[in-house]
């Protein structure tokens, strides 16, 4: 199966363009998570920068920003690698070698999970359920969700990475 | 002119993440090289998943189908006439003859599969917005009155009636309530909120509407997990769509009534799936759990009276409006009634949706629709109602799917998610798994839950390393009676009902002789 893997695009960071996306968010109710959410789609990661920026221009405490940041796993503080590669470690995907696949996965993508790979092709992470778990093992490549993997179709994807990241 | 041939390839994202995307290019590119045209749709998935990607043709005797289909097997499927419904290596008949189909009583899955989602005009044409109008027609009251009398209890977990939590908002004095729906599907081997807003978006949307009608909020949330980027895409178009036809607004079908609607994703957070974490997720913060009371139906959102109902619970209310009360609560036992969307999961032959009346039981479920384990071994055991939710041994099978039951038992329906487990699953890490899993998500707000969680993974820890056997014992019971006690919600309370199960039903997993976990709870 090909994979159609693209590596994801993001911005640099700029004040502009992220007090802009502040501003996209302004008029909503609670807006502090969906423009989080919103900056990490646009800049890969939520930079150092934004959290005394979001914080002076919703008028609230950068410790309160800090411990959103803080609080979901999605939010990252640094770049991810080209692409993201989430491996399901819930219930499901465990009734069907998602512990072993996992193993498996940490020595294809040669990176740990919950880091990314030193030429910076992959970050690698566990998540729990991707809601594909008449499809175990599951997981997910950027936002695109993957079913019935195992040790085979891992290696193809990874060379899929390697091919497109060079 | 010769009619098109219609051809439905699902574009749900669990059929796509098994190839149907490139099945769909394919019979496009054969087609077109044959010089036949095609009309090709992309419907939702039938939940039937061990057969995706499912290919249907519109044939003269009904909907046939084929399955699984590869890229490699279409140009066998042209050549032997699959597009008049011919014969083939992966016929299936007619779709609605597959006896999983057919063996079910689909009401709130009604039309999932049967068209493009996001067609307002299919919507129409099969059954959409019947329940609206006919709220439309009624007062506030009488469509609390039918909610409740339908017997909808929450499908998020505790089973809590739908219609009361309804009256509760209703008769709350307040400038402004809002409709919350929770989308945080974040059990594992639940998969039926997801499939929802992929294949049906529009029922949910005429849900909250008149959610919105009945209790008098003129706004609604569906607050998405994160890991359901296709779902969240979906909602939006469909929205998108609905404001274009009029379905909401500031006047809903011209009816007077404004009610808008807003997606909002999470981040990554299980515990955003109780409803306080959740609301305080919604507001913009970390998602910390809230004491009850003040219950959110009096100080939800903002501190207004909110509705925070899960997807499945809104989604069966359409149809209780369309059809009456009476059509839903004639179904179900006891006091489970209506219908409950079983999601099977894991180890299984014939994963998919399975939506019939309370009162099925587990083996039926399991063995009947589901065919017993994918990998041909026996069953262990199954777990039911998400990483919170009791694991049952193969010979309890014969239980019966409804809240009480399920109760008595020290387990629960929750979701209506079935994960299974063979022969070769090992308990004792499943019940490490239980604490593991809480340590990582707990809000933090409970000590029990916080400490308890980490400490549990210690203590399992020693006990599968064979240390001191009767005195870990005794302590992992004495935490989990701390936790269930001192546990503001269900991630702290409920975390121990898989691990006390595990002590109960295979003790000797944890290293134990049978007797020797006192059983008490």
């Amino acid at each position: 199966m090909n994979y159609l893997a693209e590596p994801m695009q993001f911005a640099s960071w700029s004040t502009d363009a992220a007090s802009e996306i502040i501003d996209r968010h302004q008029s909503e109710r609670g807006p502090l998570l969906e423009i989080l959410n919103d900056l990490q789609r646009t800049f890969g990661f939520i930079h150092e920068d934004a959290i005394s920026l979001v914080a002076e221009e919703l008028n609230i405490s950068q410790a309160e920003v800090y411990g959103v940041v803080t609080f979901y796993k999605d939010l990252r503080t640094e770049p991810p690698g080209a692409f993201v590669v989430k491996i399901c470690k819930a219930e499901s995907c465990q009734s069907v070698g998602a512990d072993q696949l996992a193993e498996a996965a940490q020595e294809i993508f040669q990176t740990k999970i919950g880091s990314t790979s030193q030429d910076r092709s992959v970050t690698l992470e566990e998540v729990f359920c991707l809601g594909n778990c008449a499809l175990s093992p599951a997981m997910m490549l950027n936002e695109r969700l993957l079913g019935r993997m195992d040790i085979e179709r891992i290696t193809e994807l990874s060379k899929e990475i390697k091919d497109v990241s060079l | 002119m010769t009619q098109k041939i219609r051809v439905y390839v699902p574009k749900d994202s669990a059929a796509r993440s098994v190839g149907a995307d490139a099945v769909a290019q394919a019979i496009a590119q054969q087609a077109a090289s044959r010089e036949i045209e095609l009309d090709l749709v992309r419907n939702g998935s039938r939940g039937m998943f061990w057969l995706e990607p499912l290919v249907e043709v519109e044939t003269p005797a009904g909907r046939t189908a084929y399955g699984p289909v590869t890229v490699a097997d279409l140009e066998g499927l042209f050549d032997s006439g699959f597009l008049e419904g011919k014969d083939h290596r992966l016929s299936l008949g007619l779709t609605e003859l597959i006896p999983y189909l057919s063996g079910q009583n689909r009401i709130t899955f009604a039309k999932m599969g049967i068209s493009d989602p996001l067609s307002a005009q299919d919507y129409l044409a099969n059954g959409g917005l019947n329940g609206l109008k006919a709220a439309l027609a009624m007062s506030p009251e009488e469509i609390v009155l039918a909610v409740t009398s339908s017997g909808i209890r929450g499908r998020g977990g505790a089973g809590f009636p739908t219609g009361i939590k309804w009256r509760t908002v209703l008769e709350a004095k307040s400038d402004q309530k809002f409709v919350c729906c929770n989308a945080d599907e974040g059990d594992s081997g639940t998969y039926a909120d997801r499939m929802l807003m992929e294949g049906d978006p529009f029922l949910l949307i005429e849900a909250m509407v008149i959610a919105g009608i009945a209790v008098g909020a003129d706004e609604g949330y569906i607050y998405v997990r994160s890991e359901y980027p296709d779902a969240i895409a979906s909602l939006k178009s469909a929205i998108e769509i609905a404001y274009e036809n009029g379905w909401l607004g500031s006047s809903v079908l011209s009816s007077g009534h404004a009610f808008d609607l807003f997606v909002r994703s999470g981040a990554g957070a299980y515990i955003c799936g109780e409803e306080t974490a959740m609301l305080e997720s919604l507001e913009g913060r970390r998602g910390v759990i809230r004491a009850k009371p003040p219950l959110p139906a009096l100080e939800g959102l903002f501190g207004k009276p909110t509705v925070v109902n899960n997807v499945l619970s809104l989604a069966a209310v359409p149809m209780v409006l369309a059809k009456g009360p009476e059509f839903y609560s004639e179904l179900g036992v006891s006091r489970s009634r209506g219908t409950q969307i079983f999601q099977l999961a894991g180890n299984v032959a014939r994963p998919g949706i399975v939506e019939v009346p309370f009162g099925v039981t587990l083996g039926t479920l399991i063995n009947d629709f589901g065919g017993g384990s994918r990998s041909s071994r026996p069953i262990k055991a199954v777990q039911v109602g998400g990483p919170l939710g009791s694991y049952i041994p193969a010979s309890n099978f014969d239980m019966i799917m409804d809240y009480e039951t399920f109760a008595a038992a020290n387990a629960m329906v929750g979701h209506g998610g079935i994960v299974v487990f063979d022969d070769t699953a090992n308990m004792g890490r499943q019940a490490r798994f239980a604490m593991e899993f809480c340590a990582a998500e707990s809000c933090g707000k409970c000590t029990p839950c916080r400490v308890g969680s980490i400490r549990g993974v210690e203590v399992i820890d020693r006990m599968l390393g064979g240390q001191d056997l009767s005195a870990n014992l005794e302590l992992l019971e004495d935490l989990c009676q701390t936790m269930l006690d001192g546990s503001l919600c269900a991630m702290g309370g409920l975390t121990p009902m898989p691990v006390l199960s595990i002590l109960e039903h295979f003790p000797e997993e944890l290293g134990l002789i049978e007797g020797q976990h006192s059983g008490s709870r």
